[in-house]
C-alpha cells in the first residue's frame, strides 16, 4: 500500500500541486511557510519606501497611481499571508515573528527612497526584479502559493510599467530631472541585482526546494534573466548601468556583469542596511497603535455572539 | 474668476486635503485589510478632487495641477475639518463619517444641478461616499459599543471634531449669486439626523452644541493646512515648468 | 492567535456564473468580512457579488478519504456521452 507520503512524492515527480490538508515532510511545509511570510512580509514592509512618497507625489495622476500601487501590495501581503495560514499557521503568529526580528523580508526595502526618482526606480528594477523572481512561483509545487502568485503577478503587471513610465519622463524632462533619474539607478542597481539574493554556490536552501517544485530556477540564472533584460531598457531611457564591467557577450547572447557586493547583502540582513530599525519600528507602531481597535472589534463581535445565543 | 470656479474648487479642495489625510493611514492601519480599505476610500476622493479641479481649471486655462500645486495656502478654500492632523483611527472615522454624510446630501443634490459637468462628477461620486459612509458607520459602532478604551476614544474624537462640522453649512453670498451650486445650509437637518442615529446606535453620547470654527471657504485655516501643501507641493514647485 | 477570525471568499465574477473561491481575510465579523472582501478582492471589477464564509464553518472532506470518497466513480465511465457509439450521419444526438 502506498504510504501518505509516497503520494506526496508522487504528485511532486509528477509536476502535480500539493494542497493544504494532504500528506507532506514537515520540512517541506517549514521551508514553504518560511518563504511565503518571508514574501508576506517584504509585500508589507515594501509599503513603507514608496509610501514615503504619496503625500509629496508631484502631480495628482502620479499620486493616484502610487496610492493604488502602495494598496495593492498590501493586498499582496494579504493574499500571501493567507496563503502561509492553510499550512497551519496564523498571520498573528508571523506577524509577531516579523516584529520581533525572528522572520525576514526583502532586504531591498532597507535601502531609503530619497527623490521622487527613486519611485520610479523601484518600480523599473525592484518590481522587475521582483517579477522575474515571482513569475516561476506561479508553478510552485503548493497550491495556494502558486495560486496567490497568479493573482499578485497579474496585478502587478502596472507596476513596472508605472516605474519605468516615471523614468521615462523624467529622462525626457529638464537636465535636473534627468540627473535625478541617473542617481536612482546609481543607488538601486547594486540591490536589485542582490534581490535574488546570494550567489548559487552559497545559498543555503536551493537544493532541496529546487527538488520540492518550490524553486524552479536558481538565484543566478534569475539574476542573469533581469540583467539580460533590464540593460537595453536603460539604454532606451538614455541611462548608464554603474558597472564598468558591463559587455554583451555575441558568443553566448547574455551579459557579463559585476557581481554585487555580497557583504553588503549579508550586512543588511543581518539588520545594518540604512533603514532597518525605522522600517520594523514603523510596521511595530502601526501594529501596536492598532491593538485597540482590533480588540474593540473584537468585543463588539463578541457582544453580537452573545445577543444571539 | 468666475462663480463656477470658485465653488467647483471648494468642493475640489475638500476632496483634495482629505485624500492627503486619508493616504497618510496607507501602512499604518490597524489591520491589512483597512490598508486597503483606506486606500481605496483614498483614491475615490482623489478621483474627485481631480474631476473637479479639471474642471475647475478649464474654466480659467490652468491644469488639475496648476490647482494643487501652485495655489498659495491662502488660495484654498476647504473646509478646516478636512485639514486637520489624523490622529488616532478614532478621529479618523469621526471625521469620515461627519465629511462623507456631508458630501453624500451635498451630492445627491448636485447630481441633478444644470451644469452637466458637475452633475456628472456628483453623480458618479454619491456612490463612493455612500460607502464611505457605511465604512465608517461599521467603525463608528464597532468603536463606540467596543471596549472601555475604544468608547472613550470614539466619544473624545467625535467631540473634538463636532467644532469643524458647522462650517459645512454655511451659506455666503456665492451660493446665493450662483444657480447650480447647492446650498448646504437646508442639508444641516438631515445631516445630524444621520449623524447622531450612528452616534446613538454606538452608545456615545452626542456632542454637545459648541462654538464653531470657521475661514475655509475664504481661505483662512489652521496652521496645519501650511504643513499639508509644502509637503504637498514642494516636489513640484523645485522644478517649475517640469512635466511628470 | 488573530483575534480576527479568517473569512474565506466567494466572488461571482459576472452574471451568469457561480460564485467562485478567491482567497481569504480576517475580519472581526461578517458584516466586516464582507465589505473588507469587496475592497480586498474586486478593486478591478472582478465581482458582482460576494459570499464569506467563516473558514471553521466549512467542512472537508478529508485527503485520507480520498480514495474511498472519489475513486468508486472512476469506472462509471457510461456516465459519460463519450461513452456510447453514436453511429455514423446520426444528428442532434
Amino acid at each position: 500500500m502506498l504510504t501518505r507520503m509516497d503520494s506526496f512524492q508522487a504528485t511532486i515527480d509528477a509536476d502535480g500541486r500539493i494542497e493544504p490538508r494532504d500528506a507532506m515532510p514537515e520540512g517541506y511545509r517549514k521551508t514553504l511557510i518560511r518563504q511565503i511570510a518571508q514574501h508576506a512580509h517584504s509585500e508589507i514592509i515594501g509599503m513603507q519606501p514608496e509610501g514615503n512618497w504619496i503625500s509629496r507625489a508631484p502631480s495628482l495622476r502620479r499620486k493616484a497611481i502610487l496610492m493604488a500601487k502602495v494598496q495593492d501590495e498590501a493586498g499582496h501581503g494579504l493574499y500571501l499571508y493567507a496563503a502561509a495560514e492553510t499550512l497551519g499557521v496564523d498571520r498573528a503568529e508571523l506577524l509577531d515573528l516579523l516584529h520581533a526580528g525572528r522572520q525576514k523580508y526583502s532586504s531591498i526595502f532597507n535601502y531609503p527612497t530619497l527623490t521622487w526618482a527613486d519611485i520610479g526606480a523601484i518600480g523599473w528594477l525592484v518590481d522587475g526584479a521582483a517579477i522575474v523572481n515571482q513569475v516561476p512561483l506561479c508553478r510552485c509545487s503548493y497550491g495556494p502559493y502558486a495560486r496567490a502568485m497568479v493573482r499578485v503577478c497579474k496585478e502587478e503587471s502596472f507596476h513596472q510599467r508605472q516605474g519605468f513610465e516615471i523614468l521615462h519622463t523624467l529622462c525626457n524632462g529638464t537636465p535636473g530631472q534627468k540627473a535625478m533619474a541617473q542617481d536612482a539607478l546609481d543607488r538601486w542597481w547594486w540591490p536589485s541585482l542582490m534581490m535574488f539574493g546570494p550567489p548559487d554556490a552559497a545559498s543555503t536552501h536551493s537544493e532541496q526546494s529546487m527538488a520540492w517544485g518550490i524553486k524552479r530556477h536558481s538565484n543566478d540564472e534569475l539574476r542573469q534573466r533581469f540583467v539580460d533584460m533590464t540593460v537595453p531598457q536603460a539604454d532606451i531611457l538614455g541611462l548608464r548601468v554603474p558597472d564598468d564591467g558591463l559587455v554583451y557577450d555575441d558568443a553566448t547572447g547574455h551579459y557579463t556583469f559585476t557581481e554585487p557586493d555580497y557583504a553588503e547583502l549579508y550586512e543588511v540582513v543581518k539588520g545594518n542596511g540604512p533603514c532597518n530599525e525605522k522600517r520594523l519600528a514603523h510596521r511595530v507602531k502601526a501594529h501596536e497603535d492598532g491593538a485597540w481597535v482590533r480588540e474593540a472589534a473584537a468585543a463588539y463581535a463578541a457582544k453580537r455572539q452573545e445577543a444571539v445565543a | 474668476m468666475s462663480d463656477l470656479f470658485d465653488y467647483t474648487v471648494r468642493l475640489g479642495d475638500d476632496a483634495l486635503i482629505a485624500a492627503q489625510r486619508t493616504a497618510e493611514w496607507i501602512a499604518a492601519a490597524p489591520q491589512l485589510e483597512e490598508d486597503v480599505a483606506l486606500g481605496n476610500i483614498g483614491l475615490d476622493q482623489l478621483g474627485q478632487a481631480r474631476s473637479l479641479l479639471q474642471y475647475a481649471g478649464s474654466l480659467d486655462g490652468r491644469t488639475e495641477d496648476d490647482l494643487a500645486y501652485f495655489r498659495e495656502e491662502r488660495e484654498f478654500r476647504n473646509l478646516q475639518l478636512c485639514e486637520l492632523p489624523n490622529g488616532d483611527f478614532a478621529h479618523a472615522m469621526a471625521r469620515l463619517l461627519y465629511f462623507a454624510t456631508y458630501q453624500h446630501l451635498l451630492y445627491e443634490e448636485l447630481r441633478t444641478c444644470a451644469d452637466e459637468t458637475l452633475a456628472g462628477v456628483a453623480g458618479k461620486a454619491v456612490k463612493e461616499v455612500a460607502y464611505h459612509v457605511d465604512h465608517a458607520t461599521q467603525w463608528v459602532l464597532r468603536l463606540g459599543d467596543g471596549t472601555e478604551e475604544s468608547h472613550r476614544r470614539m466619544q473624545a474624537a467625535l467631540e473634538a471634531l463636532w467644532p469643524y462640522t458647522g462650517e459645512m453649512f454655511e451659506s455666503d453670498e456665492l451660493i446665493g449669486r450662483l444657480a447650480v451650486a447647492v446650498d448646504p445650509a437646508p442639508l444641516r437637518a438631515e445631516w445630524e439626523r444621520r449623524v447622531l442615529a450612528v452616534i446613538d446606535e454606538s452608545t456615545c453620547s452626542r456632542p454637545e452644541a459648541s462654538y464653531q470654527h470657521t475661514g475655509g471657504r475664504s481661505g483662512r485655516h489652521t496652521e496645519h493646512l501650511g504643513y499639508l501643501l509644502a509637503e504637498l507641493q514642494h516636489v513640484a514647485r523645485s522644478h517649475p515648468g517640469a512635466t511628470w | 492567535m488573530s483575534i480576527e477570525p479568517l473569512w474565506e471568499v466567494f466572488v461571482r465574477s459576472r452574471r451568469g456564473l457561480s460564485h467562485t473561491h478567491v482567497g481569504s481575510l480576517h475580519a472581526p465579523d461578517a458584516t466586516m468580512a464582507l465589505r473588507n472582501a469587496r475592497d480586498v478582492y474586486t478593486r478591478r471589477q472582478e465581482g458582482v457579488s460576494i459570499w464569506v464564509v467563516r473558514a471553521t464553518d466549512i467542512t472537508a472532506s478529508s485527503p485520507d478519504e480520498k480514495d474511498e470518497f472519489f475513486d468508486p466513480a472512476g469506472d462509471k465511465v457510461y456516465r459519460h456521452p463519450t461513452f456510447y457509439e453514436v453511429p455514423e450521419g446520426v444528428e442532434h444526438l
